[in-house]
């Protein structure tokens, strides 16, 4: 149990920390956008000090660009905001579509970097489940991240959440088969401590396209 | 002297395009890996800076795809890690010329873009 629960402490603390990199990856690149339009106006500038006249549609369209960096960036922080919010409660009453549409939002950037589009389904009706949102997300990601790597380039990763008797499931599809099958021993083997943690299974369906973490209620905390 | 910039961020590469331009460094840009070897292909380059992560190809990896098709050019890599030291190791042992830590200094950049062709 302690090997298991060291397991599960690590995992949270890389997965973490993968997301604050690239977080912080993303915001410099704004700052970075941001920084060049900033020179940009330095240069007109020095060059109307010269004489030459402005072009006052430039110079709307650099205060156009920065507003829209700084829109990013407010979404990019809000993001991360919700992501940091997940660890406050170790169980609570979790919205699972919810929390797939902002794993797809924290899996974006790697989404881009592996040619892959995500894509989740918001469920007819609200699935709610009692479990960690923080411990689930991590779980989630482990699985999207083996998806993405299993479904190769140009393909897509479609999430879904699904209401059932015990509680609540996430379907990861549309990637190749046999991919579900080999990407469920994969995500296991990475991390068997956290599923059981979260009284969560996964595995591939009867069809092996699928890969399915399927939750029952009252996890083990 | 040519440029050519690689990196995904449009608003990026197309004002640092102009920007360069304006102090009269021809320049040339691509937001993807396919997009800078099509550039290749119909122009010269003497240099390229390349963000070390592109969708679908690596930085680096793409560095050897364009030293294939121009064999002189010389490259900068630019990243978002925190600071050169983390993307040294990685970066020196494919034989990078500099590397730079965004946001740039574009007074660095040229600077680093001459002292690398006058190697």
């Amino acid at each position: 149990m302690a090997t298991g629960a060291n397991e599960i402490e690590f995992a949270g603390i890389q997965f973490f920390g993968k997301m604050s990199a690239s977080i912080s990856h993303e915001i410099k690149n704004v700052l970075a956008v941001i920084n060049e339009n900033a020179g940009l106006l330095e240069d007109i500038c020095f060059m109307a000090d010269g004489g030459k006249p402005v072009d006052i549609s430039r110079l709307k369209k650099i205060a156009v660009d920065v507003k829209d960096q700084v829109r990013r960036a407010d979404r990019i922080v809000t993001v991360m905001n919700r992501f940091a919010h997940s660890a406050d409660e170790p169980s609570t009453e979790t919205d699972l579509g919810e929390l797939t549409a902002l794993l797809r939002l924290l899996a974006m950037r790697f989404a881009a970097m592996h040619g892959v589009a995500i894509e989740t389904l918001a469920p007819p009706v609200p699935v709610r489940v009692t479990t960690s949102p923080f411990g689930l997300l991590n779980l989630l990601w482990i699985c999207l991240d083996c998806a993405m790597t299993a479904t190769g380039s140009g393909k897509m990763v479609e999430l879904v959440a699904e209401k059932t008797t015990e509680g609540g499931l996430v379907r990861f599809r549309k990637f190749e088969q046999p991919g579900a099958a080999s990407v469920a021993d994969i995500a296991l083997g990475k991390l068997s401590a956290l599923p059981r943690m979260l009284n969560a299974t996964v595995a591939a369906d009867s069809t092996k396209t699928e890969l399915v973490v399927r939750l029952h209620q009252s996890p083990q905390f | 002297m040519r440029v050519l910039l690689v990196d995904d961020e449009l608003e990026l590469v197309t004002t640092l395009a102009e920007r360069l331009e304006l102090r009269g460094i021809a320049t040339e840009w691509a937001i993807s890996a396919e997009e800078a070897l099509r550039r290749v292909e119909t122009s010269t380059f003497d240099i390229a800076v390349l963000d070390v992560k592109i969708p679908k190809v690596d930085g680096i990896k793409l560095k050897k795809r364009l030293q294939g098709k121009c064999p002189g050019m010389k490259f900068i890599f630019v990243t978002g890690h925190g600071s050169t030291r983390d993307f040294e190791t990685g970066a020196s042992e494919v034989g990078a010329d500099y590397y730079l830590v965004k946001p740039l200094s574009i007074e660095n950049l040229i600077a680093k873009i001459k002292e690398a062709l006058q190697r």
